[in-house]
């Protein structure tokens, strides 16, 4: 958590030419969420709108696109960047286009996270934190999911893989390769 | 009366949808609170059952929901903890994805008996299946006028959301989870004011865990007398216990307060005793939070007695012999675990979730898991024991919120009861590579 606040300075400032705006869809889902809230309250909307934006914006928040997000609630940037590196689902930096979340803690690790972690890294030939060769996956270690009593597992966008083996991982992410769209949570 | 009062339904097909659930009992309490009612009732029915907080602090509902202060013309609201980010515990998850009605039930009735027009159930973000169930079933609901205005023509007004987390254990801590659901980092606030006085936006507020809230359908359908009867002594009702580790059965079981440990590990109904005929070594039973204990302490209290799963059974001795009931994570570990290497996990988690604005929570957790890691190096000497002790002794009771102390506690139950386990990887670092951690996978994995 806090340690997120040093790399602030890492936000890529990287400007794009496309213009930053959300579908017609997306739109019409922010009006939603702002709905949920008293009319000067609308701060609350943030974590929603990440989310949000993250989907959106190819699973990742760069600086262009959380000032669009200030500039929807009306806030500073600041605001913005604060609450987003201090939440450890928002991705401040570009990633793979499956984003492979292996929990680590106590149970999963009793029940071989570390060896799921090791095949994997093998498999898709890359180290825990790199993007594979081919841009396909990326795997992050995290903290308890709350799915320990199916554990070992992993959470790839908003789908909870779980009692996994090598052999399930295989088929998981051959059919990953087969659909080729980046894993989403909203 | 059964023995089952939030899972009695739970494997129903389509128990899910508003149709089958109200087909099994379905929002008879919300009828029954709605048309028979007045708001301060159903308080004195909470306060009757005896119902202790279940999102690990234990606190009596039916007292926190008589603090919430009721200033004339400001709005008040109630909001569902369902961040669920404690190692070793999944039950709300359980709960909301089989019965996703249950809670929201839980939710009308509770915020009428508050007086709430507005509430908010904050789920944590990895959850996102489940924000989407609970917004099918919100639909639901309204469709057919069990939320929204004028609720079953009682004159009752409330609107529901759903509102995702970012990511943090630390929002499960009730006032940083409000700052968080004011679009802010979650930074826990100085108490007081407690948030029955200034919560949401500064408005009075109640917060409680998903099972608190749905154990209020059984309290008003039944009556707060009946629940009252079913636990043991002042553990009234059921609790949902999340079961992992190295056990038969790992799952989500509802229990009667006051089930002995030893059956709840053993028995084919709940765990089914421990996996591949090992022995049992240690168990956390509360989820991350709460010390360790080893197997003798664990079964039977200092005292001899058998322990209870219970609020009391389990803190019988304190923490030199008890533990604590706390969110009912209930982790198991067998003979060939490392209760070294099982710490370093839980030292790293804390670590990772220490929000920062404390010093000795910030600074401790780091060093704990930087010690921890040097057992798990090879590279600990035996001073590294007493300073490992050294540094989870400044923690408590010098912070903000408890997560300090949550981070302190486990690491000083491992020394207290463990010591030898640390010496042995000091005196033998090889030892670490010969514990045979067996894992499922580790016939798979390739030397
Ligand atoms: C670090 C920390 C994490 C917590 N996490 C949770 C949680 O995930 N769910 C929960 O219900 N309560 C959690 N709590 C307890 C809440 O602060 C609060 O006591 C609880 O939501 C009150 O509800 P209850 O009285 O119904 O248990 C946590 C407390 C701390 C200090
Ligand atoms: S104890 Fe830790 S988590 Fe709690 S407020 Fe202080 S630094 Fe943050
Ligand atoms: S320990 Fe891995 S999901 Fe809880």
């Amino acid at each position: 958590m806090f340690q997120d606040l040093f790399e602030l300075e890492d936000i890529e400032l990287m400007t794009t030419t496309t213009e930053i705006k959300f579908s017609d869809s997306a739109q019409q889902q922010v009006q939603e969420i702002l709905h949920q809230y008293p009319a000067d309250k609308s701060k609350s909307a943030l974590l929603p709108l990440l989310h949000l934006a993250q989907a959106e914006f190819d699973g990742w928040l760069s600086a262009p696109v959380m000032d669009y997000v200030a500039s929807i609630l009306n806030i500073q940037p600041i605001e913005v960047y604060e609450v987003a590196s201090f939440y450890s689902m928002f991705n401040l930096k570009p990633t793979g286009k499956y984003l492979i979340e292996v929990c680590q803690t106590s149970s999963c690790w009793m029940n071989g996270s570390e060896d799921i972690v090791r095949y994997l890294e093998r498999t898709i030939q890359a180290e825990t934190g790199q993007i594979s060769p081919d841009g396909m996956f990326q795997i992050k270690t995290v903290e308890c999911l709350g799915s320990c009593g199916t554990a070992p597992m992993f959470q790839i966008g908003d789908k909870y893989y779980e009692n996994l083996t090598f052999e399930k991982i295989d088929t998981i992410l051959d059919d990953l390769r087969k659909e080729n769209k980046r894993s989403r949570y909203v | 009366m059964s023995k089952k009062l939030l899972l009695t339904y739970d494997h129903i097909p389509g128990i899910n949808t508003l149709e089958v659930y109200r087909q099994n009992n379905g929002y008879k309490s919300l009828e029954k609170a709605l048309k028979t009612m007045k708001p301060d009732d159903i308080v004195e029915e909470v306060k009757k059952s005896g119902l202790r907080g279940r999102g690990g602090a234990g606190f009596p509902t039916g007292m926190k929901w008589s603090f919430l202060a009721k200033p004339e013309g400001v709005p008040r609201h109630l909001v569902c903890n369902a961040d669920e980010s404690e190692p070793g515990t999944f039950k709300d998850r359980y709960l909301m994805e089989r019965i996703p009605h249950l809670l929201i039930e839980g939710m009308i009735v509770s915020s009428f008996a508050l007086g709430a027009n507005t509430s908010y159930i904050y789920v944590r973000g990895e959850y996102f299946y489940i924000i989407k169930i609970l917004q099918n079933a919100i639909k639901e609901a309204y469709a057919a006028g069990l939320l929204g205005k004028n609720i079953l023509g009682s004159g009752y007004d409330l609107d529901l959301y759903v509102q995702p987390g970012g990511g943090a254990y630390i929002c499960g801590e009730e006032t940083a989870l409000l700052e968080s659901l004011e679009g802010k980092r979650g930074n826990p606030r100085l108490k007081p004011p407690f948030p029955a006085v200034a919560g949401l936006w500064g408005r009075p507020t109640v917060v409680n865990n998903v099972e608190t809230i749905a154990a209020v359908v059984p309290i008003v359908n039944f009556g707060g007398d009946e629940y009252a009867k079913i636990g043991i002594g002042k553990s009234t009702g059921t609790k949902l216990i999340s079961a992992s580790g190295h056990i038969n059965k790992p799952g989500v079981y509802e229990i009667e307060l006051g089930v002995p440990v030893e059956e709840f590990i053993y028995s084919d109904e709940y765990c089914g005793g421990i996996r591949n005929g090992k022995k049992l070594k240690a168990v956390v039973a509360g989820g991350s939070s709460v010390p360790i204990l080893p197997t003798e302490l664990i079964l039977t209290t200092a005292k001899g007695e058998p322990r209870l799963m219970s609020y009391e059974s389990l803190s019988d001795g304190g923490f030199a012999t008890g533990t604590m009931l706390g969110s009912g994570g209930f982790i198991a570990m067998d003979e060939d675990t490392s209760i070294v290497k099982n710490l370093f996990t839980f030292a790293r988690f804390y670590h990772h979730e220490s929000c920062g604005q404390c010093s000795p929570c910030r600074e401790g957790t780091g060093w704990m898991e930087k010690i921890l890691k040097k057992f798990i190096d090879g590279k600990a000497t035996m001073s590294d024991i007493d300073l490992l002790w050294d540094v989870q002794s400044k923690i408590e009771g010098k912070t903000i919120c408890p997560l300090g102390e949550a981070a302190a506690w486990p690491v000083a139950a491992a020394i207290r009861h463990f010591r030898h386990e640390f010496e042995e990887y000091v005196k033998n670092p090889q030892s670490i590579h010969d514990v045979k951690h067996y894992f499922r996978l580790n016939n798979l994995v390739e030397a």
